[in-house]
């Protein structure tokens, strides 16, 4: 069954292909991951299928909707939540806060509920207050709730990040090179919480440099290289692939 | 235990609003007080839109312009208790804000303060022209509230002074409470989060230009509610209210005092709202004083003087 059907999508700028026709397709509990050379069009990749870039071509389809092109928050409407490359935490708000503002669309209400402090407001304050406080524990945060979120390290944000992310409870979740800048502890943790979430039902696509990360957690991998797909499947198909080899190591190494 | 944000701020203006009569010199002293809480309410409505949602306006006077004249021209054509024409020019406010800003809004960047600015303008060119209904720059009388004789009658005899010290008082309270419900509340995250992550706040629901909407169009009516306690306390009104030079004042206030935090803001409008009256002696340069506060605060104290403050302290407390 596909969950996230990403049909010839691509994007150009200034005359420049950054993207060209990439298709894949992501199912429910699978992991697929994105890889590619520095500037193969990853990110710009994950931009289009999150709405923050117009797709020059293609088509998005979530959960048989064609959604190319929507915008973000309606894409969280319909179960689709990203982290991002060079995060995106919002600094002075508390660690706790920037979870629940994941709980957005499960807790926000009228205005002049909030503003008059109703019961109505409070429980849903509430609420979502239990519900990010137990998904801070399963990130491994909950002491640091209440802390101002700047204040935290690159790994503990990285975190804090997928949190806020699963916060929507997601259909698909988007994780734009979630073990980047961390060190070796810190990735398999990730690792694990990423294989946890997948096994939950969560439909995972991937942007990560670290390949063994990669090898070991994708289900399915999709190699870009100057933003074409030039070769798909499982990592061992994929590790073994010569346009793979000749992408990252250089040409004369595939040759020879 | 650690008093909350909420209830520390109330507590503080409570105690201010109770105690400071015990020092004042002369009964002038009750229009300064009332004069600083109605700034304050003003600015409160900056501090949600700029301090938390991250828009500027720069014709917040607009509102204020409205809120005033609601107060002096409704009484009198449409036959409204002034109390009434309080709510008329809140509800005026709220729905040309929600024009003006609904298309300004869905653009990134900085447009809503042009396009306030121009509001603001617009708002000042009609009080100051259309002399019929205005009588223009002269100004206009504004009926009374009539609340301070009620009172009177039911025992509590207050001069008028005292009578709107008082009222305005517990309006800024009752405005700082409003405020400091939506800090917490869910729709307080969300500006906040928008204001720290735009794409951010988007890839989690959040419809942004929306709660924009929302912040700008609360924001109007806290301004609007401060020109109507202005114009009523006043018995006049002047087109002055909705000068550019008055919303310059409401950022400027908001900014100085701390423009994310309501009893910075407060603090920001009281100080500026005293100075004027403490320079007098040297009123030639009180412009030049102001300006000079005003950059040494922007060097040294950059989120406004009593977050700075705060967290100096609770540094040293660590």
């Amino acid at each position: 069954m596909t969950l996230l059907s990403i049909e010839g999508l691509g994007i150009s700028f200034g005359g420049i292909a950054a993207v060209k026709n990439v298709s894949f397709r992501v199912s429910p509990g699978e992991i697929v991951s994105v890889i590619g050379p520095n500037g193969a069009g990853k990110t710009t990749l994950f931009n289009m299928i999150s709405g923050v870039y117009q797709p020059g071509s293609g088509k998005v389809v979530l959960n048989g909707e064609d959604v190319t092109a929507m915008s973000p928050h309606l894409l969280a409407r319909r179960g689709m939540s990203r982290t991002f490359q060079n995060l995106q935490i919002f600094q002075t708000m508390s660690v706790l806060e920037n979870t629940l503002a994941g709980y957005h669309l499960q807790e926000s209400g009228p205005v002049l509920a909030d503003l008059l402090n109703l019961p109505s407001s409070r429980r849903r304050a509430r609420a979502a207050e239990e519900g990010a406080r137990a998904l801070l524990k399963r990130v491994g945060l909950e002491r640091a709730a209440e802390r101002e979120a700047g204040s935290l390290s690159y790994g503990s944000l990285k975190r804090l990040e997928i949190a806020r992310a699963m916060a929507l409870k997601p259909k698909v979740l988007l994780l734009d090179e979630p073990a980047a800048g961390c060190n070796a502890v810190e990735t398999e943790e990730i690792d694990h919480l990423i294989a946890e979430i997948a096994a939950s039902g969560v439909a995972i696509l991937l942007v990560e440099h670290d390949m063994k990360m990669v090898m070991r957690i994708s289900n399915h991998i999709v190699v870009l290289d100057h933003g074409e797909k030039i070769a798909e499947g499982d990592p061992a198909t994929v590790s073994r692939d010569p346009a793979v080899i000749a992408a990252y190591l250089g040409a004369e190494h595939a040759a020879g | 235990m650690r008093l909350s944000v909420k209830s520390a701020t109330l507590l503080t203006l409570l105690a201010f609003v109770v105690v400071a009569p015990l020092f004042f010199p002369s009964s002038f002293y009750y229009r300064v007080g009332a004069l600083i809480f109605v700034n304050g309410l003003a600015v409160t409505g900056m501090v949600i839109l700029t301090g938390w949602a991250g828009q500027i306006s720069l014709g917040h006077a607009g509102f204020a312009g409205i809120g005033a004249y609601a107060c002096a021209l409704a009484p009198e054509h449409l036959g409204l208790h002034p109390a009434l024409a309080v709510l008329l020019g809140a509800v005026i406010s709220a729905v040309l804000a929600w024009l003006v800003g609904r298309p300004i809004l869905r653009l990134k960047g900085y447009y809503l303060g042009v396009a306030s600015l121009g509001f603001g303008i617009l708002v000042s060119m009609v009080l100051n022209n259309e002399r019929d209904l205005t009588r223009g720059p002269d100004g206009i009388d504004v009926a009374d509230l009539g609340l301070r004789g009620l009172l009177k009658d039911a025992g509590l005899d207050l001069s008028n002074g005292q009578f709107w010290y008082f009222f305005c008082g517990f309006s800024l309270m009752l405005g700082a409470w409003f405020a400091l419900n939506i800090f917490n509340s869910p729709t307080g995250r969300a500006l906040r989060a928008l204001h720290g992550s735009e794409i951010a706040a988007r890839t989690v629901g959040i419809d942004v230009p929306r709660l924009k909407l929302q912040a700008f169009v609360i924001s109007a009516v806290y301004a609007s509610v401060a020109g109507s306690l202005l114009a009523l306390q006043n018995k006049f009104i002047t087109p002055d209210v909705a000068g550019f030079m008055h919303s310059v004042e409401m950022v400027t206030m908001a900014v100085l005092g701390g423009v994310s935090s309501v009893i910075g803001a407060i603090f920001g409008a009281a100080v500026l709202t005293l100075l004027p009256q403490v320079l007098t002696v040297f009123a030639e340069y009180e412009q030049l004083v102001l300006g000079l506060i005003m950059v040494l605060v922007m060097i040294f104290l950059r989120e406004g003087v009593v977050p700075s403050f705060l967290r100096k302290f609770r540094g040293n407390e660590a």
